[in-house]
């Protein structure tokens, strides 16, 4: 399962400028990399002697780590540095922390922010390869990246599927992400969830929207639920998050009725009891954790990749 | 200071209603029609338009309180070159301009160092917290030619209803940026298909209708004058349309950015495509060129916003709204005319006699023994704008590496050439 | 070499890696990526027919483990290596098709450590070209090839390219 690597690029920013090639060739890499976690030595020398930072002005715990150890496992030396414990508290400004990070030759940084357009703004300023781990509700690649790969795990195919995305979009650049790589791929997107927060612009991405999740959900192949951020919430958009469960939450009566081969999926970290039921979370058709160890191996394809180019330039 | 003589140069006056090539002079820093006695420079006006000097209504000279984005003696050097011969300032410096003193300062050190006049404007409310009224009159006393919040809005819809009919004692327009500011929460750029891909707050443009829409109702209870800054959205030029119709005392300004850019601009997060209200849509600009086009829009002004370099260069969530623009006002205004969208009479009378007329101000007409201001613009002049050249000390613009055409080759103001192209 | 040359290389080969290898029944076979994979299936083959016992015969992809990975201008491919059995304690013969600087051999040693501890690794090649830049020697050789280093060899082998042919470019 070799393809040509259409890979040239020094960063991942977004996929919403990937060519379907690009994404094909991160897939195929991914999956050469999941194997390596199956070895003894869950080690290979591609990144030795490389420093990656990751620069998490948004903290995250899960995806930090996981950057982390797939870094790790390509063999790079690794810095982490979190908004709490930096300068970054004291009024250095973004530019100044990363040409800081250039000038002790820092050759990836992996960054996570809560402004969008973060990721770009570096890029455009360093010559070393930027990794978008999330930008405020704009996008969040890898995770968009990981997702397909698990549905093709599960599906053998992304094309043609019925892909629903359910919950709070208009926040959310999981959500963005999906969107543009499932229609890219071919898959048939839907998007469900209060109305507030799934504005029909959507349907000028190629998706379809509706505020009916029976709907939704019923002949859905895959159905992704997005947590209901209580952080980017404004307390205009719905009334509680009793409600959203009431409304909206996979509950056990709704799994009942989704097709009985339908995986799902959740970026995590999921809120038990609220858009999942608890024990749903945890039965044979949850993909949920399988979606952490493909995190693994599509992060390390990722980094593989924009590694491997020589004057790619910013 | 030597008289002038501006020789043989299409003069376009709408104020007396003039569009013809002839000659004008400029005797003891006032207009005359007849040639002096006194020795005079000769300027070669051939090919040249000349009207009266530019009045830009809107513009922040950021003084005091915030000198290093902006003084008075760079803001009107960056006016003069853009064919600027009056200012309006917003009191939205610090301190806010909402006392007295802040108003003589303002105009002594236009004395000292301004090189075209600066008309102040005052605090509609204290502080500009939108709870209480400013000191109007006494406001009015030392000269300002306006009230308005901007920079902010008053919310609380009482109390602009009083501001209105306060200021109609002291015949004080109202000028207001339009924003409501729960719809508006945390906006950085229109609402609408590019801030769905872009992931950036949306500032929708029912933020700003529903204040001209309130605008236009107390313009109408109170029978005064309430001006709708930097208007940006179809549906407000639709409603002040709808209000002039029926002889409400509403008047409105658009901005060149408004009129020239979309919303789109934004997609590689470049913070000059930053600004209060964001550039729109391709349908809401094109309602703006319809409004100045049809009268709807009487003024166009810049809305100039001067930053620091390393105010703007960070993630756009952070930047602060604006741009400058006093440079680039006029090239892309006669676009307008390029593109027969509106006659060259009408974008000078958006330039200078309506402002004028709307705040009182005894300027915008080349009639004899009116102010020595005006300005030849070489209509047919390519240049490309480079915002390292500015006179301002800001650099945020847009437009930098533009090609333009139209530009300012002389500015003159009470009879005195402030800036002349070499 | 054509088809024939080819297949008289091999038989050649296989003889010698059963002469050199008595101790039969730790004996395996790892092809590289791409074309050493068909070429260590047919020795396979033949060692069957000699030593009429199977030799196990695995896949190693060395993308991950070679020396150039910053320096070239696109990543190299990456794909998963099968290596089925156990290396410890084996007599490794590694085989690919064309022996040049030693480089993918170098990783390739490097990642069969990653995969347990041989007691041997031997070399087997179709074509030795020259040109070593490290010291890396091939115990069986299929021919040698003296080349100009800006030369080619292309490898042609039925399974992966319709044919079997060695052939040499300009």
């Amino acid at each position: 399962m070799k393809s040509k690597s259409g890979w040239k690029r020094k960063d991942l920013l977004g996929i919403e400028d990937l060519s379907v090639d690009e994404i094909n060739t991160v897939l195929d890499t991914a999956a050469a990399f999941k194997q390596v976690g199956k070895r003894t030595i869950k080690k290979v020398p591609s990144l030795r002697g490389k420093t990656l930072v990751n620069l998490f002005i948004e903290p995250s715990t899960r995806t930090r780590t996981s950057f982390e150890l797939a870094a790790k496992r390509l063999s790079a030396d690794v810095i982490n540095i979190t908004a709490t414990a930096s300068s970054i508290v004291k009024g250095e400004t973004l530019k100044d922390t990363a040409l800081n990070l250039q000038a002790l030759h820092a050759d990836i940084i992996v960054i996570r922010h809560s402004a969008a357009g973060a990721p770009h703004f570096l890029a455009r300023l360093l010559k070393a390869s930027v990794i978008n781990a999330g930008d405020g509700a704009h996008e969040h690649p890898t995770q968009a990246l990981l997702d397909a790969f698990t549905i093709r795990e599960k599906k053998g195919r992304i094309e043609g599927l019925n892909v629903t995305i359910l919950g709070d979009i208009l926040y959310s650049r999981v959500a963005r992400s999906n969107i543009w790589l499932l229609t890219k791929l071919g898959a048939h997107v839907t998007l469900a969830g209060p109305s507030t927060l799934v504005p029909r612009v959507f349907e000028q991405f190629g998706c379809r929207v509706t505020y009916d999740i029976e709907e939704a959900i019923r002949g859905a192949d895959v159905i992704n639920l997005l947590r209901i951020q209580h952080e980017r919430q404004r307390k205009t958009m719905f009334p509680s998050i009793g409600e959203y469960t009431a409304m909206f939450g996979l509950s056990k009566d709704r799994f009942a009725r989704t097709k009985p081969d339908a995986a799902i999926m959740h970026p995590g970290p999921i809120n038990r009891g609220v858009e999942i039921d608890s024990e749903i979370a945890d039965c044979g058709r949850s993909v949920i954790l399988e979606q952490v160890t493909n995190g693994l191996a599509v992060r390390m394809a990722v980094l593989f990749l924009c590694s491997g180019g020589q004057a790619l330039e910013p | 200071m030597k008289s002038l003589h501006i020789k043989n140069g299409r003069v376009m006056d709408p104020a007396n209603h003039v569009d013809a090539v002839r000659d004008i002079f400029v005797v003891d820093g006032k207009i005359s029609d007849t040639p002096p006695s006194v020795a005079l420079e000769v300027i070669d006006a051939t090919g040249m338009i000349v009207t009266p000097g530019l009045i830009d209504m809107h513009v922040h000279l950021r003084e005091p309180g915030r000198s290093d984005k902006e003084t008075i003696e760079t803001g009107t050097r960056c006016a003069a070159r853009g064919g600027f011969t009056s200012v309006v300032c917003m009191p939205n410096t610090s301190p806010v301009a909402d006392n007295s003193g802040t108003i003589a300062f303002i105009k002594q050190r236009t004395a000292e160092v301004g090189c075209v006049n600066v008309f102040p404007t005052g605090a509609i409310s204290k502080e500009l917290k939108g709870e209480e009224l400013a000191p109007i009159g006494s406001l009015k006393r030392v000269g300002v030619v306006a009230i308005t919040d901007d920079g902010h809005c008053v919310q609380n819809n009482e109390l602009m209803r009083r501001a209105v009919e306060y200021a109609k004692m002291f015949s004080l327009p109202v000028l207001d940026h339009c924003q409501d500011y729960n719809l508006v929460a945390d906006g950085m750029m229109n609402e609408g298909y590019w801030s769905a891909v872009l992931g950036l707050h949306g500032w929708p443009v029912v933020g700003e209708d529903v204040i001209v829409a309130r605008n236009i109702l107390l313009a109408e209870q109170a029978d005064w004058w309430i001006h709708c800054q930097h208007i940006s959205s179809a549906r407000s030029v639709e409603l002040i349309r709808e209000a002039k119709k029926r002889g409400v005392k509403i008047s409105a300004e658009a901005c060149p950015h408004h009129f020239t850019l979309t919303d789109e601009c934004v997609k590689t997060y470049d913070t000059n495509f930053k600004m209060n209200p964001p550039l729109r849509t391709e349908r809401d600009r094109e309602a703006l060129l319809e409004g100045l086009a049809n009268g709807t829009i009487n003024c166009i002004a810049s809305d100039h916003a001067p930053h620091c370099t390393y105010e703007k260069e960070v993630e756009f969530d952070l930047a602060p709204f604006g741009i400058i623009g006093l440079e680039t006002e006029l090239a892309l205004s006669l676009e307008l005319v390029r593109k027969r969208l509106l006659p060259l009479s009408q974008l000078v009378e958006k330039l200078t006699l309506n402002p004028a007329r709307l705040l009182g101000l005894k300027k915008g007409t080349l009639a004899p023994g009116a102010d020595g201001d005006v300005t030849i613009i070489n209509a047919d002049r390519e240049w490309t704008y480079d915002v390292e050249q500015s006179a301002s000390s800001a650099r945020n613009s847009p437009f930098h590496g533009w090609n333009l055409k139209g530009k300012a080759v002389m500015t003159i103001v009470g009879g005195k050439i402030v800036w002349r192209e070499n | 070499m054509d088809a024939v040359a080819i297949e008289r290389a091999l038989a050649r080969m296989a003889h010698e890696i059963a002469e050199r290898n008595p101790q039969q029944d730790t004996l395996a076979l790892i092809g590289i990526r791409t074309h050493g994979v068909p070429l260590a299936r047919r020795l396979a083959e033949r060692l069957r027919a000699i030593l009429q016992r199977e030799i196990p015969s695995g896949e190693l992809d060395i993308g991950m483990h070679r020396d150039d990975i910053g320096l070239r201008d696109t990543p190299p491919t990456v794909g998963p290596s099968h290596v089925t059995f156990d290396v410890d304690d084996k007599t490794i013969v590694l085989v690919d098709d064309v022996l040049f600087t030693g480089r993918s051999i170098r990783a390739a040693l490097d990642e069969i450590a990653d995969f347990g501890r041989p007691q041997r690794i031997q070399l087997g090649v179709l074509v030795d070209r020259g040109h070593r830049e490290l010291p890396i020697r091939a115990d069986f050789v299929g021919k040698n090839v003296p080349t100009a280093f800006d030369e080619r060899v292309r490898v042609s082998l039925f399974e992966v390219d319709g044919k079997d042919e060695v052939s040499l470019e300009k």
